[in-house]
């Protein structure tokens, strides 16, 4: 077994697993490693989306949109691969105040490229029969999608294996970071010490720990949700639905509990109820006052689900940044260590976007998007306490 | 605003019911809640008491102990020590805010709730003996997902709850003495039994027998097996398995093999047998939701299930929750019906009163000696280690999901799965209504094996693993506590 590689990825989550397709398509020996399983991290707690309803215009909807092209051009081939199927979200409002925001909201999102439309609220039925009459109105958008996030993760670090020289290590913990003066230059793990030119940070939620091993700062947070599933069910929810709250909850910096419903059907046939969003580090219980809220704010939502069965609750950590905003590119406080994390809640989109820039970057070829405001030092040290 | 009682005792089964009798006669407050539509368990499940039959004990063992508890249940449920809710179930265990405060549980319906508005219910109680008892252990094999192929279980209970045959010429395959009282119960009711395939190599059992030899009671029941056989001409066949079952729309035969002592099948060994019924029972599974959702310490058993770690006094490593029954390690009934009462006198123990010391000894002696025999007993009926070598690519592994053997292969080989977990998410056993609990075992057992190594109690852990440790509708979740 080789030891040195071109790149070492830290995580074989969806982030790592995009790093190590498109490093292997770049030509680059890789080896991924994982203290766990492949996708067991945040991104086996999600519900896959590939979102831009949720996105106000800036820096986030740019890397979102460049992401989308990716899934549906240069990935287009493996979509059924991963379950890909571009169901459309739909947003919708329960106050007049709620609909007047989604209208703002929406006309500066078209301004920024998302394709939008505006929905009456006699019409929401048409697109979700099973809706309450209680709305005032919501908008569409043909352009959310949807993955199931573990095979797109597996089959991605698959896809690098044939692409190249690849090698997937699981139930590798990396310890400690190997520095040649300045630069970071390989990985200690329980396995064994691996080099590369390369060091990926793609650790996700747990990228902060990677960070410090090479005692630089990148302020990524726990940031627990939960997720309801019912029993399979006829088809019933045929978009992601969601409120207009749910915007708001995700660009907040609130360490308090947020609440707000988002609901979408799955090809399995069970329906995903989520969300919910508190800064209580890694708490991994179940807390039954946060499940009770999301299940009233569903019940309500949809009137028809009250009778059906929750079968379980998972939940997990997404990983957060301060500003919303991952961390992608080169570190220049220790050479040789490149981020890809801190997507918080949007990772799984997103994934693919930060590996192309980041595989770009490291090629040294100009990128397709400017990577400075996801830069590792944006932060100032010490300005953000961890939780 | 909640009464808070004493403590709460889950199942009335054998340990359930035991344990429950003697904290209420010893004048403690307690709520019994159990999923039965009446008391027993599945050991002791019975025809609907409300159309009472002549021959109730019959095809029962510890008859006269059941009728003992069940009337002294009815007594305290009249005098009010024992609040007791049949056909309910805990979808959530919550632990105390802070010391000295009670544990809260959440019930509901066992029924789909659908006509039962409000049926979400909150019990608070100081201290909690979990006795959730077990249900049949399931090797999947091609074909077990054919009409006709039940749990050993499932056909005694049809036998023992509704007087009911499950077919009318079986077999009676996989391991473990439970398969007897199956095959006997079926042929009494009138059912042709061709004969019990027993996987195990009985020869290992006499290397035990002076463990037997404790357990008086276990040698005439194993005699009137014999005699029982004997007068059904049952044949009884060790190293012999069901490798498969076959038929179209149901059950029309099954192939019997021969197997050696590592559970391979011998080649050529192999005849087709035509029936309508294959009962297949490898042992039992215990119903640990609730155990790990306390966070009580568990361990894996000598029949390799996960089971609860406890002390000699039912204690579990978590304050205040004591664990009695099959999830303290399967027994059976004596053993439960004892641990049972010994939580009771512990929890009083507990609250600074002093039950008899002869009595606890004594009860700490049949746990003693059930336990060394039980042991004895798996060792002698062991999971055949190559049992995954008779399974087909196109066999189904979870009946739920309709997940096979193959692609469980294929999330390893293709996609990297190395453990039990990552093969969960990525081909999706144990994903669906029953949420793992026929197939987990089964799922964790071949993660292990198409690794290379030995199932662990973490793999276990995670197929017992369940946030909500029974079904609930959205609307009782979101009701908040009144």
């Amino acid at each position: 077994m080789t030891h040195t590689t071109d790149i070492i990825v830290i995580g074989a989550g969806a982030v790592g697993a995009a790093c190590a397709y498109f490093a292997a398509h770049a030509g680059y020996s890789v080896r991924v490693l994982d203290r766990s399983g492949i996708a067991a991290g945040t991104t086996s707690a999600c519900e896959g989306n590939l979102l831009v309803s949720d996105k106000e215009a800036g820096h986030e909807l740019d890397l979102s949109l460049y992401s989308q092209k990716i899934w549906r051009e240069d990935l287009e081939e493996f979509g059924s691969l991963w379950e890909f199927e571009s169901k459309g979200g739909l947003v919708v409002a329960r106050t007049d105040n709620g609909f007047d925001s989604l209208r703002a909201l929406s006309k500066r999102q078209r301004q920024a490229g998302i394709e939008v439309e505006i929905i009456d609220a006699p019409s929401l039925k048409e697109y979700e029969p099973n809706l309450t009459d209680d709305l005032t109105g919501g908008a569409f958008y043909p352009q959310d999608a949807q993955v199931q996030p573990m095979l797109m993760t597996a089959q991605l670090l698959k896809l690098a294996r044939s692409a190249g020289q690849a090698t997937v290590s699981t139930h590798t913990t990396v310890t400690g970071l190997v520095r040649d003066h300045q630069r970071v230059t390989g990985v200690k793990t329980d396995q064994g010490t691996f080099y590369a030119d390369a060091i990926i940070n793609a650790a996700g939620t747990w990228a902060g720990t990677i960070a410090d091993m090479a005692r630089v700062s990148v302020p990524v947070l726990p940031r627990r949700g939960y997720v309801l599933v019912t029993e399979p069910l006829p088809p019933t929810i045929f978009h992601k639905v969601y409120a207009g709250e749910y915007v708001a909850a995700t660009l907040s910096s609130d360490g308090g509990l947020q609440t707000s419903p988002v609901i979408e059907g799955t090809a399995s046939g069970t329906v995903l109820i989520g969300s919910s969003r508190e800064r209580v580090g890694f708490d991994a219980t179940t807390s039954l006052p946060v499940l009770r809220q999301m299940a009233q704010e569903a019940a309500a939502l949809f009137p028809p689900l009250r009778q059906v069965k929750i079968m379980r609750s998972y939940l997990g950590f997404r990983p957060y940044c301060p500003d919303h905003l991952p961390v992608i590119g080169h570190d220049s406080r220790a050479p040789g260590l490149w981020h890809a994390s801190g997507h918080e809640g949007a990772g799984i989109g997103l994934a693919v976007g930060t590996a192309k820039l980041l595989i770009q970057s490291l090629r040294g070829v100009t990128t397709d998007l400017d990577l400075a405001p996801f830069a590792p030092e944006r932060f100032r040290e010490g300005a953000y306490v961890s939780h | 605003m909640h009464e808070v009682l004493d403590v709460a005792v889950i199942g009335a089964g054998p340990a359930g019911l035991s344990a429950a009798v003697h904290a209420g006669e010893q004048g403690l407050r307690v709520a019994l809640i159990d999923a039965g539509i009446q008391p027993g368990g599945q050991y002791w499940r019975h025809p609907d008491e409300n159309h009472p039959v002549d021959d109730e004990a019959h095809g029962h063992h510890h008859w006269k102990t059941f009728t003992d508890l069940r009337a002294r249940l009815k007594k305290l449920r009249l005098s009010g020590s024992i609040a007791y809710s049949s056909h309910s179930q805990v979808w959530f265990i919550e632990r105390p805010a802070a010391d000295q405060q009670p544990w809260t549980l959440r019930i509901n319906a066992v029924t789909d709730g659908r006509d039962n508005t409000d049926s979400s219910r909150v019990v608070r109680a100081q201290r909690v003996i979990l006795c959730p008892g077990g249900y049949d252990r399931q090797l999947p094999i091609p074909g077990w997902d054919l009409p006709g192929t039940m749990a050993a279980g499932g056909v005694q209970a049809l036998l023992k709850g509704h007087r009911s045959l499950a077919g009318r010429k079986a077999l009676v395959a996989g391991t473990g003495p439970f398969l007897l009282p199956v095959a006997v119960g079926l042929a009494d009711a009138g059912a042709e039994v061709i004969s019990i395939c027993e996987a195990g190599d009985l020869s290992g059992w006499l290397k035990n027998t002076t463990r037997a030899a404790q357990m008086p009671s276990k040698a005439i029941e194993g005699a009137q097996y014999a005699a029982a056989l004997l007068k059904h001409h049952i044949a009884y066949k060790p190293k012999t398995v069901v490798s498969r079952i076959n038929g179209d729309t149901e059950v029309s035969s099954a192939t019997v093999s021969k197997v050696d002592a590592q559970g391979r099948l011998i080649v050529g060994s192999e005849r087709t047998v035509e029936v309508d019924l294959v009962a297949l029972g490898w042992g039992f599974t215990p119903s640990m939701e609730l155990v790990i959702a306390v966070g009580a310490q568990t361990r894996q058993d000598v029949d390799e299930s996960l089971v609860a770690v406890v002390d000699e006094l039912q204690h579990s490593s978590v304050e205040n929750i004591y664990i009695a029954g099959e999830a303290t390690g399967v027994g059976g009934a004596a053993m439960a019906i004892a641990e049972g009462e010994l939580a009771a006198y512990s929890v009083l123990i507990d609250m600074n009163r002093r039950p008899a010391h002869s009595r606890i000894r004594s009860l700490q002696g049949i746990v003693r000696r059930s336990r060394a025999f039980a042991q004895a007993m798996h060792q002698a009926h062991p999971v055949p280690k190559h049992w995954t070598e008779w399974l087909t690519d196109d066999a189904i592994i979870c009946r739920c999901e309709e997940v096979t053997y193959g692609k469980v292969c294929q999330s390893r080989d293709d996609l990297g799965a190395q453990d039990a977990r990552s093969v969960k998410l990525l081909a999706r056993p144990g994903m669906g209504w029953c949420q793992g609990r026929v197939c987990g075992f089964a799922t964790a057992k071949i993660a292990a094996e198409i690794e290379g190594r030995k199932m662990r109690p973490e793999d276990l852990v995670s197929t017992h693993k369940r946030s909500l440790t029974s079904p609930v509708t959205l609307e009782d979740l979101g009701t908040p506590d009144n």
